[in-house]
């Protein structure tokens, strides 16, 4: 076997690497989160949990908390506000419970103060009687328990919340001709988000009867769209602002209970009145990574390639429809953009259980598949006596192509990413090398650069800017985009320093604000940078032309007699022209400098049912190869380098890019080793806390080494495609595959802890001594 | 529950304010003092966000009642400049907050400013840290966004920049 020299890995040039816009007031305690804010006369709100995964609510009695010194108001479930949801679909949810609970923890009641303390002391004082109901803990249960009361009754589908069937091409044909053919199954655990700050939000209902939300989100414009819906009020007399977020991950993409709660106990007592939750509550609140139990099968001809992929997924969606409806075609969507299969068959569906709601996290419903489609492709390999990575390199997706699902694939660095972990792990001389207990696993992946379709029907802009040159020569960009941490706003100042020319300090950045900036849809699946990028790209050119039209009306010049370089511009003989003077023309001649840009995806080629899932402008790529060694006695499993390379196209700001395929990259590592949202058998949750729900530490993170590879993406800003998500796939898969490769043992379900490895040992030893 | 004064040093200035014996330190801070710069991230001693220093020990600020640190010394994010800047008139800034923010190890930046309080603690004890001692003493700061390696960079960047001061 050959192995590939190390220059085929090609380091494109990032277009920045100096410091965040944001990093001096997060090093120096000035930046402002939700919790951080205080306005005058605020008061503190505190919600009441339920107690039951599954309840009727019987009684909610206010009246202790009101006798309470310092109560300002209290409020219980029915009547306080319509139904609503992120999808426009499903809208299933209530700021607080109505007549059911239907998770431990969902919100019944909230009280404010003028203290936290009192506030807290009071929410202990409101009675809550229950009618103890049988909860629904996992897909399915009700079969074993005929007359069980489903999650939400008065649902002909009973607790079955969506199911999806798409077939492209005749899997059954390319079965039938298969050389040979294999199946695998496995349980992907849930996983929460962890976000550093737990959610917090201010909200004030004016004496002016309007609304302002000062929260900690992820998409200020749909909080602002389902308040509206929740508050049955107009979307223009609510503005969303977000604070400083600290880290989202996907957790704080829709409209929470605590937020509509701070709004109408705002009403009730006149006041503003800020709610944050407890460590404990954000666990409960969720609206992480689905559990989800799969089954793929795959028909191969005799040289290793697919002839076609039946892939079945059953996702445990607790109590709420959030994001769900996505989620699930999402577990569907991007297996062909990886591979070329010619015929390909999804069934999936989600179930409504008596659990916290589970939502998008970080790799939203495609890190479970891809988890799956990775480890059954190393077993296939094995089987069929090729090198893994070889396997994948005869079924890569080409770049410029099509999918049998209708994906419009467009640049791809796969390829790259393939050859840079193979040589930068040394990956054949290790493999054939092996050290005792001691193994090297690979995966692949793909992920969207933004989704195609937003989350409500519309054919309006996914992002708009508009951008503001001031006499002062300072340039304004106003933007909806949210920084939830990932450097969102140090990329619009990137971009607008290269396209105009000029320095980063002349640019501010205003954003994430429904009352000032226009619209862009939010911090989700790795929107950012295409979307906000390329509409700022868009209004920058527009201002440079404006510039450059005035100082050629200002010298009487033609414009081929103009040349801008850097902040200069030169004319011809003559003097070069500052920026500034420029700025100062232009207004002279049109008033105040305003320019827009705008940015929507191209149309999806897909017109089938769930098309909308899955279409994005560009998508990146990533691989990933782990060392690991399986400790025998105790079970342990202990990785020792990582070599991860990313195909994002051109990387904007260096910092931004390595500090997202790090995060992402010990984010994959958490879930595979440690990381489970699970649920004792009342309902409750098995830690909600950061010692019983463990994260990476610092001493748990292996060397990473990252390369970036790929080449400029023709729709992306400047040729930029994601770096949010994507890393994070391929680790969970790289490192089962590896541990199969250390001790020989199939591991079909995450966390792999040690026990389970222990105990995938003894199964293993038992048929040996068989 | 039993109210009374209590008196501080905070970042270089005495306070003397009224409080709940059990209230917490990180309550104090941020609710009576207005000093948001110090996180609550769990509330339960186990994230790190809250690490202030009393009497220049850093500790978690939740976990320890307000009563029982009666005429310590404080200091926070907000302070942690000025601290620096009594021994080295040259800069507002400690040389930690310099590297974080040039060494790419602030994204979120919500566990920043306990890292960089355990992080000026480590320093001043072991000017030139190895990297082990780096690790131990982070070992109870969690960062969800990072993958902390670039932390862990600017902290022993920031280590050379003050040797070299010396």
């Amino acid at each position: 076997m050959t192995i590939r020299i190390p220059n085929l890995v090609k380091t494109p040039a990032s277009l920045s690497a100096g410091p965040r816009i944001d990093a001096w007031a997060k090093v120096t305690g000035q930046a402002l989160y939700a919790d951080d804010i205080r306005w005058p006369n605020m008061a503190y709100g505190v919600l009441v949990a339920s107690p039951y995964p599954h309840a009727r609510i019987v009684k909610v009695d206010l009246e202790p908390a009101q006798a309470m010194p310092g109560v300002l108001a209290a409020l219980a479930g029915p009547g306080s506000v319509a139904p609503y949801g992120i999808m426009p679909s499903t809208q299933d949810e209530h700021a607080l419970a109505t007549d059911k609970v239907v998770y431990l923890g969902e919100p019944v009641a909230a009280v404010a103060a003028t203290t936290l303390a009192a506030a807290r002391d009071a929410a202990g004082k409101i009675v809550c009687e229950y009618e103890v109901l049988k909860p629904v803990l996992r897909p399915g249960i009700e079969k074993e328990n005929p007359g069980m009361e489903p999650v939400h009754p008065g649902r002909l589908e009973g607790n079955l919340f969506k199911e999806v069937d798409l077939e492209f091409g005749d899997t059954a044909k390319g079965f039938l001709h298969a050389y040979t053919t294999a199946e695998d199954t496995f349980f992907y655990q849930g996983s929460a988000h962890v976000a550093m700050e737990p959610h917090a939000a201010l909200g004030y209902w004016t004496p002016e009867g309007r609304v302002e939300l000062i929260t900690a989100t992820q998409t200020p414009h749909y909080v602002q769209r389902e308040l509206a819906v929740a508050l049955g009020i107009e979307s223009y007399r609510i503005r969303v602002r977000a604070s400083v977020v600290g880290g989202g991950f996907g957790g704080k993409s829709e409209l929470f209970p605590h937020e509509i709660a701070a709004v109408l106990l705002s009403r009730a007592c006149g006041r503003p009145v800020k709610i944050t939750l407890s460590r404990e509550e954000v666990f409960y609140a969720h609206r992480g990574r689905h559990p989800v139990s799969m089954r793929v099968r795959t028909a191969w001809n005799k040289d290793g390639r697919i002839q076609a992929m039946d892939f079945r997924s059953v996702l445990d969606g607790g109590a709420y429809a959030s994001y769900g409806l996505a989620t699930t075609y999402y577990t569907g969507a991007l297996q062909t953009v990886t591979y070329t299969i010619p015929a390909y068959h999804f069934h999936g569906e989600r179930w409504y259980t008596n659990k916290p709601p589970c939502g998008p996290k970080r790799g939203h419903g495609t890190t479970q598949p891809r988890a799956l489609v990775e480890v059954h492709l190393d077993r296939v390999a094995r089987a069929l006596g090729i090198d893994p990575i070889e396997l994948r390199r005869r079924n890569l997706t080409p770049a410029y192509s099509v999918t049998i699902n209708q994906l419009e694939v467009g640049s791809s660095g796969l390829q790259a990413c393939l050859d840079a972990v193979e040589s930068l792990s040394n990956w054949h001389a290790r493999r054939s090398r092996p050290d005792p207990d001691r193994g090297l696993g690979f995966a692949c992946s793909a992920y969207l650069s933004g989704a195609g379709l937003p989350i409500y029907w519309n054919p309006l802009p996914h992002s708009g800017v508009r951008m503001a040159v001031n006499r002062d020569g300072g340039v304004q960009v106003f933007c909806g985009l949210t920084d939830i941490g990932q450097g969102a706003e140090t990329m619009l100042v990137v971009l607008v320093a290269k396209a105009l020319g000029i320095k980063a300090d002349r640019i501010r950045v205003y954003t994430a604000d429904t009352g000032t900036t226009p619209v862009d849809l939010g911090s989700y699946s790795s929107r950012v940078s295409m979307m906000a990028g390329n509409a700022v790209l868009e209004a920058a050119q527009r201002m440079r032309q404006i510039l450059k039209d005035s100082v050629c009306a200002h010298k009487g010049v033609a414009q081929s007699m103009v040349v801008q370089d850097g902040e200069l511009f030169y004319v011809q003989g003559d003097e070069p022209i500052s920026f500034t003077q420029a700025v100062l023309w232009a207004e002279e001649d049109l008033g105040p400098l305003t320019t827009f840009g705008a940015y929507t995806p191209p149309k999806a080629l897909g017109r089938y049912k769930g098309a909308g899932v899955g279409p994005s402008p560009a998508y990146s790529f990533t691989a990933c190869v782990a060392d690991v060694s399986v400790d025998r006695e105790d079970g342990r499993v202990t990785v020792h380098h990582l070599w991860v390379a990313h195909d994002l196209g051109t990387p904007l700001h260096a910092p931004s890019v390595e500090g997202q395929i790090r995060g992402g990259v010990v984010m994959g590592l958490g879930e595979v080793l440690m990381e489970r949202q699970a649920f004792n058998p009342d309902g409750r949750h098995r830690g909600p806390h950061l010692l019983g729900y463990p994260i990476p530490t610092i001493r748990d993170v292996p060397p990473i080494t990252i390369a970036v590879v790929g080449e400029p993406d023709p729709r992306g800003p400047m040729g930029a495609k994601e770096v949010g998500q994507g890393p994070l796939n391929p680790v969970i898969p790289a490192v089962i595959n590896a541990i199969s490769d250390a001790v020989g043992i199939d591991v079909n379900e995450t966390p792999v802890t040690p026990d389970k490895v222990l105990r995938a040992l003894n199964q293993k030893s038992r048929r040996k001594g068989l | 529950m039993s109210e009374g004064f209590v008196e501080l040093t905070v970042n270089g200035a005495p306070q003397a304010l009224w409080a709940q014996e059990s209230a917490t330190l990180l309550q104090v801070l941020r609710e009576i003092l207005g000093l948001t710069g110090t996180k609550n991230g769990c509330e339960t001693g186990h994230c790190g966000a809250c690490t202030v220093w009393i009497d220049d020990v850093p500790r978690l600020a939740c976990l320890t009642p307000v009563g029982s640190v009666a005429g310590s010394r404080i200091t926070t994010v907000e302070g942690l400049g000025a601290w620096w800047e009594e021994s080295h008139p040259s800069s507002h800034y400690h040389p930690v907050q310099t590297a974080f923010v040039e060494f790419g190890a602030v994204q979120c930046g919500f566990c920043t400013p306990g890292m960089l309080m355990a992080a000026a603690a480590l320093l001043r004890d072991e000017p030139l840290p190895t990297e082990q001692e780096i690790l131990e003493r982070l070992a109870g700061h969690l960062c969800r966004c990072t993958g902390y390696e670039q932390i862990v960079r600017a902290i022993r960047q920031a280590a050379l920049t003050e040797v070299k001061e010396l």
